[in-house]
């Protein structure tokens, strides 16, 4: 693991490959949280720190399953390692970090049932990433998402005071905002190659 | 004959007065992410709507039997059963499809259309109702898909069923008879294939479902920073309500 491989990772995972912005996971907080930016903040914190757990404990996890010809239960046993973590954490967090609890307790339970932690943790396994390389995908993967919550939280706030027709307002004009910061990020393609290669 | 009435009520309902794409706004991630070609669409739908049936009848069934403090892991470990059944028949019998839908498959543990349908219907209603009621929400999700999935093809490459072989997998040779999609456009505007496309394609799509649920008289699809997530009911709906509160 060179330093130049664990930028080209990095950089891929925030900017070419967006979590939310060309792989479309995460997309219900991305809509439904980003309405604020300070709200979109402690979610994207929250994800990321959730993210980076995640992976840290289901890596062991899934090198003994393959190593015991259990691959097929990689899905149910991920999804409940996550869901029981989110818990542990929440009440570990409740209990002795009261500050922590307070910035990121209430984004928690809605982690569980995120695709992108369990996109991530799916994704590290199907690239067949080294550990290390695991945490650094998955880091560029949440500061990928906190990168397009914030730009798309600035966005929407200019999008309301916006004169729109009426079937399109709400929602249909946050997706087609969604679009135009996703055409953006199109600019970013080849770039991470272009560097390192 | 009131039963059976009500059954076509719970079917209909999810085609198009409560359909979980365009009315309420569940299951995003795979819909857009999907939706490049009416092939992988659905391919996507029929295992998601398989997958929705099969646990929804479970959970129904079970519904006495799980305590209730406990029912949303319960939940999820069951549809995450079913999710890898699904996932091996596609691994074995339909590879390229398999291939296509990467990551996605898996997902549909975490799609919220499941979930909530666990956790808004099923766990209330006998097991034949649930059934029903998981047929018609996945058909309409695998709607929602394919008028998605015709719109971006058709722009983004100038296709029809690209690849429709894949779909049947093995079978694919002897049903379709050498038809494997047809070229409309020779310039296609690439951009409808791209992430970009997508949601722009999915922001026009609800546009016109609420236009046609305004002249009907619905209330508009929206999407709120809690309300419309399956576990609502387990959260404080700690979000919206912070919103309030910060302004």
């Amino acid at each position: 693991m060179t330093p130049a491989q664990i930028f080209s990772v990095l950089l891929t995972a925030i900017l070419t490959e967006n979590f939310v912005l060309s792989k479309f996971l995460g997309i219900c907080p991305f809509l439904g949280v980003s309405k604020k930016v300070n709200t979109a903040m402690g979610m994207s914190v929250a994800v990321i720190f959730v993210m980076l757990i995640s992976t840290a404990v289901t890596y062991p996890i899934n090198s003994f399953l393959t190593n015991h010809d259990l691959g097929y239960l990689q899905t149910i046993v991920c999804i409940l390692v996550i869901a029981a973590l989110v818990q542990l954490v929440e009440i570990v967090l409740k209990k002795y970090i009261k500050s922590l609890y307070n910035a990121l307790g209430i984004y928690l339970p809605l982690i569980t049932t995120n695709c992108a932690v369990l996109g991530v943790v799916l994704l590290n396994f199907d690239n067949g990433y080294s550990f290390g390389m695991s945490m650094v995908n998955t880091l560029g993967a949440g500061i990928g998402f906190m990168v397009a919550m914030l730009i798309f939280a600035g966005v929407r706030s200019r999008l309301e005071t916006a004169d729109i027709p009426e079937s399109l307002k709400g929602l249909p004009s946050t997706l087609i905002a969604a679009a135009l910061t996703s055409v953006s990020f199109l600019g970013f393609s080849g770039v991470v190659d272009g560097i390192f290669n | 004959m009131a039963e059976k009435c009500s059954l076509k009520k719970e079917f209909t309902k999810g085609l198009l007065k409560e359909n979980p794409v365009l009315r309420l706004v569940l299951g995003t991630c795979p819909t857009l992410a999907t939706s490049t070609s009416m092939v992988n669409a659905i391919g996507m739908g029929i295992a998601a709507t398989i997958v929705l049936v099969c646990s929804n009848i479970a959970i129904s069934a079970l519904r006495k039997v799980i305590p209730d403090k406990v029912r949303i892991p319960a939940y999820i470990v069951i549809i995450a059963s079913f999710v890898t059944i699904v996932q091996m028949l596609v691994k074995a019998f339909v590879p390229a499809l398999d291939a296509a839908l990467g990551v996605f498959l898996p997902l549909i543990v975490v799609n919220c259309i499941i979930l909530g349908r666990a956790e808004a219907f099923a766990n209330k209603n006998p097991v034949i109702a649930s059934a029903v009621d998981g047929l018609g929400m996945g058909i309409g999700f695998t709607a929602a898909l394919f008028c998605m999935a015709l719109v971006r093809e058709f722009l983004g490459n100038g296709t029809l069923f690209s690849g429709a072989q894949s779909l049947l997998g093995v079978f694919g040779e002897d049903v379709l008879g050498g038809f494997n999609g047809v070229t409309i456009l020779n310039t296609p505007m690439t951009i409808f294939i791209l992430p970009a496309g997508g949601f722009f394609v999915f922001g026009v799509l609800i546009a016109l479902a609420n236009k046609i649920s305004e002249k009907k008289k619905l209330p508009k699809a929206v999407l709120h920073g809690c309300e419309s997530c399956p576990l609502a009911s387990t959260c404080s709906k700690a979000v919206s309500e912070s919103e309030d509160k910060k302004i």
